[in-house]
């Protein structure tokens, strides 16, 4: 096991700036799970690490070795690939002992590990099997296995769940977190999908068009997103975000656009006043901000803070998801410039109720935004502040 | 409910591919009846099934000796079979090398090596014959199995690199990708990995090589003046003189030459199915 640290690692390929300026330590033992959209640069990142793409700039280094110019072979990892790249023409136990064998292991010790990588991963009864004759699932395993045989310092996974079906997913994510738990080994982990992140991550690595956009635990990453991209890339469905503008009243501050009218008492106000204030002021005093709440974090209420007009109800049995928009909605406001990395949610209201609820389309409802649960966020997207604490 | 319509098969097809299927078998049909009719003459009926059942004219083909009482069939049977499998092994190891550089490395000349390799199919094969003769009478590889030999490889690879490097491109990289992780050389990603996974694409590629060394007759023809030393294909042709032609001989010495590619196309069956098939769905 080791630590892996990307120090201002960059990709390039032409005028195309696929990774920038990235900087990234995973401790010993820990698993990082790099998430992101498509093009994001997460898996170019993973390759960098495995040695299977050059790096354009900055620095990888896997334990105390810097391995920029290292061959694959001597970086000393286990790579698990989506398409489980098993040899079609080896049996499972040959395609987990191949690594093995051309490193000149004894063949007794290969048969040792073979076995209890089979044991631990159930593929006992598959070893003399090709992979034609195997499930995803079973294809899978034998790719972690393959991994899991060679004790390497490293594991990276490059979307290895992405080709298996939704039952299979949840099973198999259960068998990495197992493996993790295990083998307490260093993994770094990639995928687009925010689950596997969230439950999988001792930490987890936003990325968006290259950019490392936040880097911190998943309830972290859920309850304190530092930018516009992260709040509505994690979490489903996505963080509500309205534009409106916060100006001081008497007791407190107002935050009012959109069809909201949200009051802030003193106290709450006073964790966001600093950030806010800093802002500057448009003609009347107000300053403009993006406000962020969570579906889950918008009550209804008798008085609400504004009145939902819900157009659609998904009853998903253990919850409700309702989308709608309020009153007084201003669809799509110019509302600065934002920075070309970061995006604006401009979709409808979404709520997340109790199955008991009784809504349904067309009706008008008042909800209360809790104000221990809101995020504020300036004109480009970045966290001003969170109601709760601190920014 | 109606019942569905009984299918019933199209006539025209079948009126197309009678003829054609004939016009393929006759002059097939019409060589096997000549073997078969003996060393006594032949008929010139133009009946294409054997009449007669004589082994004669195969006896005497493999049984021909020269003016030293060499056995001559075995010498030229023995060339073709030199020549044709090192030709081949030749060809094959070069191709695929080649191939594979060409399916996976990004290297300056690349394109213009592959439609280099192009260039040289749209040239009818005798142009380089002269040029060829010159080169193998300056490095003495006349009457050479060695020289014919390289002669037939060269000619064959630019085809099968063409064909081997299609193959390469429908394999994962991920394979490649994953082995290179596992700890393996470039060299051994090749041999261990990529090889194994072409035997299809490469026994086709092979038997395309072998067939066209065994059958090919002009720069055999060319190269080679010693009896002893010619191919089957300049043995049968010598069956057919200005004065007297050997039309049995001819023919059963053609039916001798065909059973080794059907042997070896037999042999490799299995493999070339999957070869001819391979790749058209990504799988």
């Amino acid at each position: 096991m080791a630590t892996v640290e990307l120090e201002d690692l960059e990709k390039r390929y032409g005028d195309v700036h696929v990774v920038r300026r990235l900087n990234l330590r995973v401790a010993h033992g820990e698993f990082v799970v790099l998430v992101g959209a498509s093009g994001c640069g997460k898996s170019t990142t993973l390759r960098m690490v495995a040695g299977l793409d050059s790096v354009t700039a900055g620095t990888i280094r896997i334990g105390d070795r810097v391995v920029n110019e290292v061959s694959p072979r001597d970086r000393d990892i286990a790579m698990v690939f989506q398409s489980y790249a098993l040899y079609p023409h080896m049996t499972v136990r040959e395609n987990m002992a191949f690594g093995l064998q051309l490193r000149q292991t004894p063949a007794a010790e290969i048969d040792k590990r073979v076995r209890a990588a089979a044991t631990m991963l159930g593929l006992t009864d598959l070893l003399g099997r090709k992979p034609a004759a195997l499930s995803g699932g079973q294809r899978q395993r034998v790719a972690m296995g393959r991994a899991v045989v060679r004790e390497p310092q490293v594991f990276l996974f490059d979307e290895p769940l992405s080709n298996l079906d939704a039952k299979l997913r949840v099973q198999m994510r259960l068998e990495i977190a197992r493996l993790h738990r295990r083998l307490g080994a260093t993994m770094v982990y990639v995928t687009h999908d925010q689950v596997e992140a969230m439950t999988l991550a001792d930490r987890i690595a936003v990325m968006h068009e290259g950019l490392l956009q936040q880097c911190a635990p998943p309830a972290e990453v859920y309850g304190r997103p530092a930018n516009t991209y992260v709040a509505t890339f994690i979490g489903s469905p996505a963080m509500n975000l309205w534009p409106v503008t916060a100006t001081r009243d008497a007791d407190g501050l107002c935050l009012r656009g959109n069809g909201l009218d949200v009051h802030l008492d003193a106290a709450a106000a006073e964790r966001v006043r600093a950030a806010i204030e800093a802002l500057p002021q448009d003609g009347a005093g107000g300053r403009e901000v993006t406000l962020g709440v969570r579906p889950e974090d918008v009550d209804v209420a008798a008085i609400g803070d504004a009145v939902l007009a819900v157009d659609v109800v998904e009853p998903l049995g253990a919850e409700t998801i309702v989308y709608g928009q309020f009153d007084g909605h201003e669809p799509a406001r110019a509302h600065g410039r934002d920075p070309p990395t970061l995006q604006r949610h401009e979709g409808p209201a979404i709520v997340r109720v109790a199955p008991s609820t009784q809504m349904r389309a067309g009706d008008k409802v008042p909800v209360r935004l809790r104000r221990d649960r809101l995020h504020v966020f300036d004109v480009h997207g970045l966290r001003l502040a969170h109601a709760d604490g601190p920014p | 409910m109606t019942p569905p319509p009984t299918a019933r098969p199209a006539l025209w097809p079948h009126l197309l591919l009678v003829p054609v299927t004939v016009a393929t078998l006759y002059p097939v049909l019409y060589v096997i009846k000549l073997a078969f009719s003996g060393t006594g003459g032949v008929s010139a009926s133009p009946w294409p099934f054997p009449t007669a059942a004589s082994l004669d004219a195969f006896a005497a083909v493999v049984q021909r000796t020269d003016a030293d009482g060499r056995w001559i069939f075995g010498a030229q049977f023995g060339n073709s079979l030199v020549v044709a499998t090192a030709a081949t092994a030749i060809g094959i190891t070069l191709s695929c090398s080649a191939a594979y550089a060409f399916a996976r490395f990004d290297f300056p000349g690349r394109r213009f090596g592959m439609i280099a390799f192009l260039a040289t199919q749209m040239f009818p094969g005798i142009l380089t014959m002269i040029p060829l003769y010159v080169l193998m009478q300056r490095l003495g590889l006349l009457d050479s199995m060695l020289g014919l030999a390289l002669v037939y490889s060269t000619t064959s690879v630019p085809f099968c690199t063409w064909t081997l490097k299609g193959w390469f491109d429908t394999l994962p990289k991920e394979l490649e990708e994953s082995a290179r992780i596992d700890g393996a050389t470039r060299l051994q990603v090749f041999t261990r990995i990529i090889l194994p996974l072409s035997a299809p694409a490469v026994a086709v590629t092979a038997l395309f090589s072998f067939m066209t060394a065994w059958n090919e007759f002009v720069l055999a023809y060319t190269f080679l003046s010693d009896e002893a030393a010619w191919t089957l294909p300049v043995q049968i042709r010598a069956f057919v003189g200005d004065k007297d032609v050997q039309w049995a001989l001819f023919a059963s010495s053609s039916l001798i030459a065909s059973l080794p590619v059907i042997a070896l196309f037999y042999a490799l069956e299995k493999h070339l199915v999957g070869g001819l098939t391979a790749g058209g769905v990504k799988g």
